[in-house]
């Protein structure tokens, strides 16, 4: 099996602070890490790579130079080779124009590395939220796709996915070759070995800019090709006027709020 | 596509046995405020198997218009029946802009159609209105986890397209229905849907945890302590007639499966009472609950940040708390 996996480097979300005074992102000082839902598309590829070793994993990531860091961070865990896709053009992209490009890149990779079975994706970025990179890419290069995968079965001619509903799984075939996005299975992406980690730090990642692409349309990437644009941004406004209960004993608090609640019309 | 009227879509999105899910009804309130704005008609789009009671529904709640795509392969959904059929019906009635709620369906859908279509998608958003300098559609989401919000448009591409969060608007008032019903007779071929469903695992005990449609919500975090800290919570539920959530950190830790889980990645919600146990309150965690109509919360730590989103609160330890609050509503109810 040959698989794609498309991860993101993105802020770590959950230790972002709002600045009080100015009402923005205070974005110094919060680490870059791999996006958590690609982290378990990467471990579902090393899973079926456990279970049939013939299987290729091949890793790309688009931003920044700094954006090496989590392909390398998949190498070190079953990646086999890796591609950063970087350029200044690529810049202001929206997820439609960022597909796009990323559907570019595939086409040129599989040159390369010979056409994908699967490609993985996390179902969306902790940054963005958008859930919307991987479906447009299995749209641009016109694929089946399976959200919210939670793990998944390499059969001979077709992947069975466990997807996460409410209440359950929905276990979805579909034809290679496909495209899958990963939400939060019941276990995190494997740590690697001090051995593997080795290894990745010395496998050269290639790095893919937009001349790499002779027939990518300019009119579709980067701020020019993107057909949403942001207005503008906000803190979110903090409610006010809650009523705090502090009675003597936690008993008498809960009866204070049943009374309360229901002066108030609420139960 | 071209644009061939002022018209707003939403899309109705049903349940297996044709009954449309909330959130397309909720969405057909602001949906009449943005229609009114861009001069059009309100419609409704309603894609699956059998869906009179959809129709009916969205009749009754206020669509001029309701489109209808029925046939047997729309039962299950399926991502690739599903956007055929919603691209054919854009392509033939090339309305201005429309809403999709955001469901896991409606979020595998969106993008697929959007970028069918070439044009742009807002995910999540929580907020609509007109931008008023350019007519435009804007479209307001939470990003960064919740600690920013943004405002986008979709000024030169057609039709403008976002996924809207369930729970966030209120379904509108009945009114009497008097919707054109159009029938699209759209079919597609099996071979053109590539995936295939081959089994339905439900959890043991594997009720459907509806939180998106709950009225009311009594949800669990880190102060729960463990899987067997629910068990009161539990109880509250069921006197309260509450559907049963839980935080990121509850989730995490092994406690109560990802379906009951509110947030950012978990559900959003729309309750008329949401009473928050033993949950701290990231922002994440806010930015699931924010549809709510009044919010509990009830933590031992006077500076948790759940204090600040909550209409009432209780500094206090929840294991004595929530069991005499299960004991004062049965007796205030007469149970």
């Amino acid at each position: 099996m040959n698989i794609l996996v498309c991860v993101k480097q993105v802020p770590d979300t959950t230790i972002i602070k709002i600045d009080p005074v100015t009402n923005t992102l205070v974005r110094d000082g919060v680490p870059s890490i791999l996006n958590p839902f690609d982290s378990y598309a990467m471990e579902a590829a090393a899973r079926i790579k456990d279970n049939d070793p013939d299987t290729k994993i091949v890793i790309v990531s688009m931003g920044p130079t700094q954006a090496e860091a989590v392909v390398r961070e998949c190498l070190a865990v079953g990646g086999d080779s890796g591609y950063l896709v970087s350029d200044r053009a690529f810049g202001g992209s929206d997820t439609l124009a960022t597909s796009y490009i990323i559907a570019c890149a595939i086409k040129k990779i599989e040159e390369i590395e010979g056409k994908f079975d699967m490609i993985f994706c996390g179902k969306q970025a902790i940054d963005g939220d958008t859930a919307q990179v991987g479906c447009e890419i299995a749209e641009h290069l016109d694929l089946p796709q399976v959200t919210y995968g939670l793990t998944c079965e390499a059969e001979a001619d077709r992947l069975k996915v466990y997807k996460e509903i409410d209440g359950g799984q929905q276990v979805v075939g579909v034809k290679y070759p496909c495209l899958i996005t990963f939400t939060k299975p019941a276990f995190d992406m494997r740590y690697p070995s001090v051995k593997s980690k080795l290894a990745a730090r010395k496998k050269e990642i290639t790095t893919l800019t937009v001349d790499a692409f002779p027939d990518i349309d300019r009119g579709c990437i980067g701020l020019k090709g993107s057909p949403t644009r942001v207005k503008k941004t906000f803190v979110p406004p903090v409610k006010q006027g809650g009523v705090v209960i502090k009675e003597e004993t936690d008993a008498e608090s809960a009866v204070k709020l049943v009374s309360l609640l229901d002066e108030a019309n609420i139960i | 596509m071209e644009v061939k009227s002022k018209d707003l879509w939403v899309f109705v999105e049903t349940n297996e046995d044709g009954t449309a899910k909330n959130v397309g009804i909720e969405l057909l309130g602001p949906g009449r405020e943005l229609a009114d704005g861009q001069g059009g008609k309100l419609c409704a789009l309603i894609v699956g198997c059998g869906v009179q009671a959809a129709i009916d529904d969205a009749n009754a709640h206020g669509a001029d218009v309701i489109y209808v795509i029925d046939g047997e392969e729309y039962k299950d959904y399926t991502t690739d029946a599903y956007a055929l059929a919603v691209c054919h019906a854009l392509d033939t009635y090339g309305p201005t802009t429309m809403l999709f709620g955001a469901t896991p369906n409606g979020r595998d859908l969106g993008p697929r159609v959007s970028c069918r279509l070439n044009t742009g998608l807002t995910a999540d958003c929580t907020r609509l209105s007109i931008d008023e300098e350019s007519g435009n559609v804007a479209w307001t989401r939470p990003a960064f986890g919740g600690n920013l919000m943004a405002t986008i448009l979709c000024p030169d591409h057609r039709p403008q397209l976002g996924t809207v969060r369930p729970g966030v608007f209120k379904k509108p008032e009945e009114t009497e229905g008097k919707a054109e019903i159009i029938n699209i007779d759209f079919h597609v071929a099996a071979d053109q849907i590539r995936t295939q469903i081959l089994e339905v695992l439900m959890e043991e005990g594997g009720e459907l945890v509806d939180l998106e449609g709950a009225d009311i919500i009594v949800a669990g975090g880190r102060g729960v302590g463990g899987p067997e800290g629910f068990a009161p919570l539990k109880e509250l539920c069921e006197v309260l007639g509450a559907t049963l959530g839980a935080s990121r950190a509850a989730v995490d830790s092994g406690w109560i499966t990802h379906s009951h889980q509110v947030g950012q990645t978990g559900k959003t919600v729309g309750p008329k009472l949401y009473i928050a146990c033993g949950i701290s309150g990231a922002i994440q965690h806010a930015a699931g609950i924010g549809g709510s109509d009044c919010i509990i919360a009830i933590n031992k730590d006077p500076e948790a940040n759940i204090f600040q989103l909550a209409d009432y609160g209780i500094v206090g330890d929840l294991f004595e708390v929530v069991p005499k609050l299960t004991e004062e509503i049965k007796k205030l109810k007469g149970l």
